[in-house]
């Protein structure tokens, strides 16, 4: 733990700056038909750091990290890259895994090529990549498997793997742990510290409180579509200063009518 | 009884002995049908990608068109061919009519709609899976159905063995537009229809269990094909 922390530290000083940060996020509205999933949801994010978000299940985390990356279209309001809207150029250098990790009826190895050649990537350059991405995530010896037989783990890992082997500048994080086991968390946890010392800026939603405190520097709490606070990792666990997070942590249920 | 005994042991005899004439059948009709899948393949999975993928003015038209045309009768399809191509139609200039390009046009136009319409379904179901992925790749609409082709390819051998299917087994529309001449145009299922109604049972049947073996070995592939897409999980 102290040794996290400590990464953390040296996190916070970091010289090569992110180009597509700050990310701002202003007034958001989700709402497919009259459904109100997301209203007024505004965030900045700033370099450096882990980013997590919290809350419980339909508070809105999975809406609000497919409109950061742009996967679904807002209903009012916008999300700003450096001050500005989302180009192509953008979103190539972001990137994004699941909580059920997508991968193509192809080998290992295939799926990062077909990332990479997706993101525009020289084919020279592909194999080294491919080769440095397997190889950090320790699933070198399966890159000619196909990917769909691998176990749950592996599969997760090569998803991660295979976001990391574009170099993003930001890396969006669906749940990418739930349902797996602590060595296989594990290691995807120590995939997403590297590329946080690496300067990629990550923003991840979890479930786990645990996890939460081993990887995050921020956390945005989100309460029944809205972020109920954005505050340090450290001020949040210590003391969180709204309501809904201070029942979240203490494990106490809120019913619809306890707002 | 002892007449139908006799077909059979002539019918093997003329199998086992490669018999020319039985060869020449058969072999047209694996050139029209293998022709025609491949035509109709080109042309329907493209189209059914298409329209699995993009939203575009008529895709609900088409729709209906291409389901409602899987049905259809190969007489049917026979007849409009035949109508186009004869010499009083708009193609009657290439006297295309009783030709085997003939017979290759009628079997495209049957297998077309059935090679479009279960594209469709396949692409789609995988579009389902694989579309958040692909987006947050930023791939361009072309990348994406060359993926989704990719990907589906076990399921697509499967819809081209089902249209070759269709085509090979087919009678109403080769036997209008081809018109069943011998040594020309005669493929195996025009030939059982005039053998068996000139009452020369033998090359009928001869022709009937190569129909069969062709069926079965059509099965016993797809079921190898689909055993290996299991193994991969490439389902």
């Amino acid at each position: 733990m102290n040794n996290l922390q400590q990464t953390h530290g040296a996190n916070a000083s970091f010289v090569q700056r992110n180009a597509l940060l700050p990310l701002r996020a202003d007034a958001l509205r989700f709402a497919p038909d009259g459904l109100t999933i997301l209203d007024d949801v505004s965030l900045q994010i700033a370099e450096g750091g882990i980013t997590m978000i919290l809350g419980s299940n339909g508070a809105g985390k999975s809406v609000l990290l497919r409109l950061l990356h742009g996967l679904l279209e807002p209903h009012r309001g916008e999300v700003l890259w450096r001050g500005g809207p989302a180009t192509r150029e953008i979103r190539r250098r972001q990137a994004m895994v699941f909580q059920k990790p997508v991968l193509l009826r192809r080998s290992v190895a295939a799926n990062l090529e077909h990332a990479l050649k997706a993101a525009g990537v020289p084919r020279t350059e592909r194999a080294r990549r491919i080769e440095e991405a397997l190889e950090e995530a320790g699933i070198a010896h399966l890159a000619k498997r196909p990917a769909r037989v691998l176990s749950g783990g592996e599969q997760q890992r090569l998803a991660v793997a295979r976001a990391l082997s574009l170099k993003p500048d930001v890396l969006f994080l669906d749940e990418p742990t739930a349902s797996l086991d602590p060595v296989s968390t594990a290691a995807i946890e120590a995939l997403i510290l590297a590329a946080d010392r690496r300067g990629c800026k990550i923003v991840m939603i979890s479930h786990d409180l645990h996890q939460a405190r081993r990887l995050a520097s921020e956390i945005v709490f989100m309460d029944r579509g809205r972020i109920a606070e954005q505050s340090e990792a450290a001020s949040f666990f210590k003391e969180p200063s709204s309501a809904a997070a201070r029942d979240f942590l203490a494990g106490r249920l809120r019913l619809p009518d306890g707002r | 009884m002892q007449d139908f005994a006799d077909s059979f042991s002539l019918a093997f005899g003329l199998i086992l002995s490669a018999d020319p004439e039985l060869a020449e059948i058969v072999l047209l009709s694996l050139r029209v049908s293998l022709s025609a899948t491949l035509a109709a393949c080109a042309i329907g999975m493209s189209l059914g990608a298409a329209m699995a993928i993009f939203r575009f003015p008529g895709r609900g038209a088409l729709l209906i068109f291409t389901n409602a045309m899987m049905g259809l009768p190969p007489v049917v399809v026979g007849l409009a061919i035949y109508m186009l191509l004869s010499n009083a139609g708009p193609l009657g200039a290439f006297s295309l009519l009783y030709s085997p390009t003939a017979m290759v046009i009628a079997q495209t136009v049957l297998v077309t709609p059935i090679a479009t319409a279960l594209t469709r379904q396949v692409i789609s179901d995988l579009h389902v899976e694989y579309d958040e992925q692909l987006r947050s790749l930023s791939l361009g609409p072309l990348d994406t159905l060359g993926t989704l082709l990719w990907d589906a390819r076990f399921s697509l051998i499967t819809v081209a063995l089902a249209g070759f299917g269709r085509a090979i087994a087919e009678v109403g529309a080769v036997i209008i537009v081809g018109g069943n001449i011998n040594h020309v145009t005669r493929v195996m299922t025009t030939a059982i229809a005039l053998e068996t109604s000139k009452g020369d049972l033998a090359l009928a049947l001869a022709l009937g269990l190569i129909l069969i073996g062709i069926s079965i070995t059509v099965n016993a592939a797809l079921m190898a094909l689909k055993g290996t897409a299991r193994r991969f999980a490439y389902e």
